[in-house]
């Protein structure tokens, strides 16, 4: 179990999202920073769609009540725990009685606090994902608040694993392993951070010309407001060179759309399921991470990439999360 | 079929069947719709289904291939279940009758409906609870109805900018287009009214009143009967 003492600026149960129901207009949700939502898991011996908490920006403050594995990943928002400094991307072991806290944003915008068993809220439609504006799902279908307490699912064998190693090693209130994960993922948030690969949206052809060069040329900002349902940017105006009504159809995370006023929106995870825009562009999955860690007052541009690179990428991105997934049963079986 | 792909990023296909509104398209749609269904191939994560088009979500990790990249794999074996597509017959489609309260606080945007098209606000109820709408798909929000079969007398564009916030079970017009929104939601559709029913119901095991190939109707309702309807 663990207790919520101050809920942080937005604190969500999240997963890796809620499939098969869009054809019903439910969106999907999900956490928006799948890679961090992902290592966090596997660091903890966790599968990887299991729940863990989105915190956002401000960190929220937690009790443990009982003994506890967990891993923090995603933005630095300087995490301690009874105090003391923990690292991030770490698997940590947390004694009962433990408080997290966090303070200043050093980096990022969400960091994912995974907890080995996940988190025990019901499935909702088949996820635990929190669906803030239908109020469904995740923690009583809203934002954690102040003293609320989460109930932690059974260890997997993996988990109790992992414990016993970082049990064996130190006796601290808090400890953590050396294990630590390839500099290429936490470099996702770190090389080039604003250069957000993407490729020519559906209707990128509808566009006058100077929009479509404008649009992988010009640095855009994203605004205030933005939140886990798009960031809406501010930069050159796009203008479709034909002024027509487009017939909805499907949007992705990631999607690019372009309102008359010019101004471009990216659709992220709690994106509508259609939408009748038009789609300059489309994020490449291998940069969603990138995305998700943006916060209002960041600048970014788009940099082409065709559909074919695009695939290689988050093929390869998955390949070395498979080597990772690999390399954590290795060190955990011995 | 005739059908067209075209990407969504890397991880999805869009399927076109028609590029404009019509009652073929709808039935193309519907048909498509229940062959993914009926096959479910491992890959596909989930399909949304729209006025034209089918979408298909899918794991380019569930895909076997030989040094193809995964679009082109999922591409093949979508033409292929389309190519084998026999007869199929649309099911009989049900009438839901949905009431709306017009004007004043409830639609923000019918002076601006009106005036756009040169017709009398009243012009514009009328023209709208005439209409016999199909629902062509769900989406954009939960339970959320896009209707085809809107006068062309009263379609009006999307606002320049949408709004922030859109009060639940509002009714409104983008384009030739009329729908209601299920719960609050930012959007750019003009508002012209509201109803007192509720169109998601997260508790059934279908969520949405409506569905696609359902006819809907809408009449008008004064506020006090807006304030004591009971469901």
């Amino acid at each position: 179990m663990i207790h919520i003492i101050k809920p942080g600026l937005l604190t969500t149960v999240q997963d890796l999202g809620r499939y098969g129901y869009q054809k019903y207009g439910v969106i999907t949700s999900g956490v928006m920073d799948h890679l961090a939502h992902r290592i966090a898991n596997l660091l903890v011996g966790n599968e990887e769609k299991k729940a863990t908490l989105e915190v956002t920006l401000v960190g929220p403050v937690i009790q443990f009540e009982k003994d506890a594995l967990i891993a923090l990943s995603g933005a630095d928002l300087s995490p301690t725990i009874n105090g003391k400094p923990v690292r991030m991307w770490r698997t940590l072991f947390v004694k009962k009685g433990s408080k997290l806290k966090f303070g200043r944003c050093r980096q990022g915008c969400r960091t994912y606090i995974a907890i080995a068993g996940g988190i025990n809220v019901p499935k909702v439609m088949n996820s635990q994902s929190t669906y803030l504006r239908a109020g469904i799902g995740g923690f009583e279908g809203r934002a954690l608040e102040a003293d609320d307490r989460l109930v932690t699912g059974e260890l997997s064998r993996l988990s109790k694993d992992i414990t016993s190693i970082i049990t064996e090693e130190v006796d601290d209130e808090a400890s953590e392993l050396d294990w630590s994960i390839a500099t290429s993922f936490i470099s996702t948030y770190s090389s080039e951070r604003y250069l957000i690969r993407t490729m020519e949206g559906r209707q990128f052809d509808l566009f006058d010309e100077t929009s479509r060069q404008v649009f992988f040329e010009n640095e855009f900002k994203v605004t205030t407001q933005s939140d886990r349902m798009g960031y809406r940017l501010k930069g050159a105006n796009l203008h479709v060179a034909e002024a027509g009504e487009l017939i909805s159809e499907a949007v992705a995370f990631g999607s690019v759309q372009v309102p008359s006023d010019g101004n471009p929106i990216i659709l992220l995870a709690d994106r509508q399921t259609t939408g009748g825009y038009p789609k300059i562009g489309q994020v490449a999955t291998v940069d969603f991470s990138k995305l998700a860690q943006m916060k209002p007052g960041d600048k970014l541009r788009f940099k082409k990439i065709t559909h074919e690179e695009a695939q290689v990428l988050y093929l390869e991105q998955e390949e070395s999360i498979q080597q990772l997934r690999q390399g954590i049963l290795l060190k955990a079986r011995r | 079929m005739e059908v067209s792909f075209s990407p969504l990023g890397d991880t999805a296909v869009v399927i076109e069947v028609a590029d404009a509104i019509t009652p073929k398209a709808k039935s193309d749609v519907q048909i498509l719709s229940a062959c993914l269904d009926l096959n479910s191939p491992e890959w596909m994560l989930e399909y949304v289904p729209a006025y034209t088009s089918v979408t298909v979500f899918y794991d380019p990790l569930k895909i076997t291939r030989n040094n193809t990249l995964p679009y082109e794999i999922v591409c093949k074996e979508i033409r292929k279940m389309c190519n084998t597509l026999k007869g199929y017959e649309d099911p009989v489609s049900r009438t839901i009758k949905i009431p709306v309260c017009y004007g004043g606080t409830f639609g923000p945007d019918l002076d601006f409906v009106a005036k756009h098209n040169g017709l009398s606000n009243q012009d514009v109820i009328d023209i709208h609870t005439s209409g016999e709408y199909t629902v062509y798909m769900i989406g954009f929000a939960p339970g959320f109805p896009f209707l085809g079969g809107m006068s062309e007398r009263i379609a009006t564009p999307r606002r320049e900018s949408p709004r922030l916030s859109i009060p639940e079970r509002s009714v409104g017009i983008a384009g030739m287009q009329t729908g209601v929104y299920p719960i609050e939601t930012p959007g750019g559709w003009q508002l012209i009214g509201r109803t007192p029913i509720r169109l998601f119901q997260a508790e059934n095991k279908i969520p949405s009143l409506l569905r696609a190939g359902d006819n809907v109707v809408f009449f008008s309702i004064n506020q006090k009967e807006y304030l004591n309807w009971k469901e």
